[in-house]
């Protein structure tokens, strides 16, 4: 029966992508950087960084998987949110549209790690079906959505709870800060793969980040808002296995 | 208590939507990322993409489509995730109580 449906929604998947190949193809607009965007020895470098993480990633992922069978719902349940949250563009007040990253959630209840697996699915799924971001350009996105933010997201949860803030602002400024930081780093790539004639990568990041950085500040805002939401809710109808969950972080991602 | 909060959180989220839509004026929203490419085209007049996306959604309503799709995969497994904690631990507070 599970196996059927498997099969069913593989089926949908390619039928999706036959028919995408099909259609003519017109002017791209990719969310974080665009295919064929980045020079070629800057696409190869995120790439090479990005894959160590997402190994240990599908390594974390296997651990924790193998230790509590059950936090596989949890584990899917991230990756949707995840999933959900980088679908929606919400306009701006620089009178552009981004979209948040969702990855803050899953950082804080798995550890950083299994974000970047779970992000790249999601990036994946973007480049092939919208061409929104790239192949070429997945290692440079997903170093900034998948690995940097999630890694910035649980960095500052972390803090927080030390300094004994309470748990709901440390999840929103996880979340929001690991956003915000997504599109900070998607600007010193492009600022590293493009240096201004005059002022040099500097003066690029600045030209970038007012692109990309500035549009995201309400939007990560945002997420945070949802994360806690989501929060809310998990912690209300499974506040034990939540918990659990993060306890086995603490005995070594 | 708390719904009152979780309300309070979706509101928030609506209003940071909104507000750029009444105080922004002459702007059509578009992506972030198609500004970029713009600024790429001003930093680097001469660069020139050297990969193609394989494939691309025919026109806007298509991508729409598709962004539709991802949303929903992704709400509907978080809401049966949440829907199926929920029932559990109702579940689990009923048994308490019979056994009491």
């Amino acid at each position: 029966m599970r196996k059927k449906q498997w099969g069913s929604g593989l089926l949908a998947v390619a039928g999706f992508l036959l028919y995408l190949l099909i259609n003519e193809p017109q002017t791209a607009y990719g969310m974080h950087i665009m295919e064929g965007f980045l020079p070629v020895k800057w696409a190869v470098f995120w790439w090479v960084v990005f894959v160590p993480f997402f190994v240990l990633g599908l390594r974390s992922i296997r651990r924790i998987t193998k230790e509590r069978p059950e936090a596989k719902l949890m584990l899917g349940l991230a990756g949707a949110f995840t999933f959900v949250l980088s679908a929606l563009k919400i306009p701006s007040v620089t009178g552009s549209s981004s979209h948040p990253t969702g990855t803050g959630f899953g950082a804080i209840v798995f550890g950083p790690l299994v974000m970047s697996v779970l992000g790249a699915i999601v990036l994946l799924f973007q480049a092939l079906l919208l061409a929104h971001g790239g192949l070429t350009t997945l290692g440079a996105n997903a170093m900034s959505m998948a690995v940097i933010g999630p890694f910035v997201a649980y960095g500052i949860y972390r803090a927080v709870m030390k300094a004994n803030g309470s748990q709901k602002l440390a999840i929103f400024l996880a979340a929001a800060l690991g956003d915000l930081a997504t599109y900070v780093v998607t600007s010193l790539q492009l600022a590293l793969a493009f240096p201004a004639a005059s002022g040099g990568v500097m003066a690029s990041f600045l030209k970038f980040a007012g692109i990309f950085a500035i549009t995201q500040i309400p939007l990560a805002i945002s997420e945070g808002l949802l994360t806690v939401l989501v929060w809310n809710w998990l912690q209300s109808y499974n506040r034990t296995e939540l918990e659990e969950i993060q306890s086995l972080q603490k005995r070594g991602a | 208590m708390k719904k009152w909060t979780n309300w309070l959180l979706v509101t928030g989220v609506v209003l940071l939507a909104v507000i750029p839509l009444l105080l922004v004026k002459n702007s059509n929203f578009g992506g972030s990322d198609g500004a970029a490419e713009e600024a790429i085209s001003e930093v680097a007049p001469n660069y020139k993409p050297w990969f193609a996306p394989l494939a691309e959604p025919p026109g806007s309503e298509t991508e729409s489509l598709l962004f539709a799709v991802q949303a929903a995969l992704g709400a509907g497994v978080v809401g049966y995730g949440i829907g199926f904690y929920r029932g559990r631990s109702e579940q689990r507070k009923k048994g308490e109580r019979d056994a009491a």
